[in-house]
């Protein structure tokens, strides 16, 4: 099983780029059409389960918008941590 | 999800600032800003920086990175630089330029600085126009290409040949690392910022002048959605602007990226 991510986009600094969009692996991201940011744009957000946290759409999106996080894989195999 | 469970796999670099840009949507002058700011983070050199900021888009680059700026008139950020380097030997000190700024107006200014092996890096913004003015031919505009001062396309025969600034800047002696990069997928800006991190290190060593020549995009001057502008500036831009390493002094091929 692939590992699960997960993404935050701040509305003070996405721009509806969509750069992300086109990047993401698992397409699993998308503006979010229902709401709009203090500038007036549609902001990224996840729209299905599947992100990885592979971390691709942080790279490509030009104003440092997206946190990524992923499960510890290292808690799954329940291995402690420093081990 | 249990949040004890999670990693942080990217968060915003502590040296961009907490402002939103003025840059267009999708441009990549964006994305070479997050490198830079990373790469400083992570070598942790954030209080030992001074930037110079340069005229074009990235004017205002000194509100967006956490760190001490100041700014150049027009091209004149490689002269600005030596100053400021030779006064604290043992500060970082970057230059950000566009085309139009280090290609056209300081021509003169980037060469010499390279010429005379100043201990500084530059990084250098290729998107073959004056952004900031309104998409105007600059001197990397290519054959053909269309801008507000070159209605019908490039003409080579009475507006020139496109010039490749990374190839011309290595045939200098005082050049240590000098290299074209590009921001248009994640593989190649996983490359740039390599490179960047590889021109901090060679300063810091006191290898002389470094350079990492990025191409980028300008959706809004070149009228096409951010998206088609990456695949513009493959199709179009690498072709003319080859990526790759174009002086790489023995002594930095000896620096392990
Ligand atoms: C001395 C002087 N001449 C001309 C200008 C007008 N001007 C401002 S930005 C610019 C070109 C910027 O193009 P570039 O360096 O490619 O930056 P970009 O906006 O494309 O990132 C020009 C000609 C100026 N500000 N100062
Ligand atoms: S790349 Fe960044 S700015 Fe563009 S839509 Fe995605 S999160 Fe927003
Ligand atoms: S972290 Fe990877 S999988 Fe998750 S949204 Fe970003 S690009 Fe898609
Ligand atoms: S005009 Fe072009 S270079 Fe300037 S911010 Fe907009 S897209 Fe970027
Ligand atoms: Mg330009």
């Amino acid at each position: 099983m692939p590992p699960k991510g997960r993404i935050i986009v701040s509305d003070l600094y996405c721009k509806g780029c969509e750069l992300c969009v086109g990047a993401c692996p698992q397409a699993v991201i998308a503006l979010n059409p229902d709401r709009i940011t203090a500038k007036g744009y549609h902001p990224a957000s996840l729209f299905k389960d599947g992100c990885t946290g592979c971390g691709i759409c942080a790279i490509v999106c030009p104003d440092a918008a997206i946190t990524v996080y992923r499960e510890d894989l290292r808690a799954r195999r329940a291995i402690p941590v420093g081990a | 999800m249990d949040t004890q469970e999670e990693v942080i796999v990217y968060a915003r670099p502590d040296s961009l600032t907490k402002t939103n840009t003025h840059y267009c949507p999708g441009c990549t002058h964006g994305v070479a800003h997050h490198l830079i700011a990373e790469v400083i983070d992570e070598m942790g050199l954030r209080e030992r920086t001074i930037g110079v900021a340069s005229v074009g888009c990235s004017v205002f680059a000194y509100n967006y990175m956490n760190f001490d700026f100041v700014q150049a008139p027009h091209g004149r950020a490689p002269a600005m630089a030596t100053g400021v380097k030779r006064v604290f030997p043992d500060k970082v000190v970057l230059t950000y330029q566009g085309d139009g700024d280090l290609a056209s107006i300081g021509m003169a200014e980037i060469v010499h600085a390279a010429a005379r092996g100043e201990n500084i890096s530059v990084f250098f913004l290729n998107n073959a126009n004056y952004g900031m003015t309104g998409g105007q031919m600059a001197p990397t505009t290519l054959p053909g290409q269309k801008t507000t001062s070159s209605p019908s396309g490039r003409d080579v025969e009475t507006q020139g040949y496109p010039i490749r600034a990374s190839e011309l800047l290595a045939t200098l002696d005082g050049a240590s690392y000098v290299v074209r990069r590009s921001l248009h997928d994640p593989k190649n800006i996983r490359l740039a910022k390599k490179a960047i991190r590889t021109a901090f290190e060679v300063q810091l060593r006191g290898l002389g002048f470094s350079m990492v020549e990025l191409l980028s995009t300008c959706p809004t001057n070149w009228e096409m959605t951010p998206q088609n502008s990456l695949k513009w500036l493959e199709e179009h831009m690498i072709p003319y602007y080859p990526l790759g390493d174009y002086k790489v002094n023995p002594a930095v091929a000896e620096i392990k990226g």
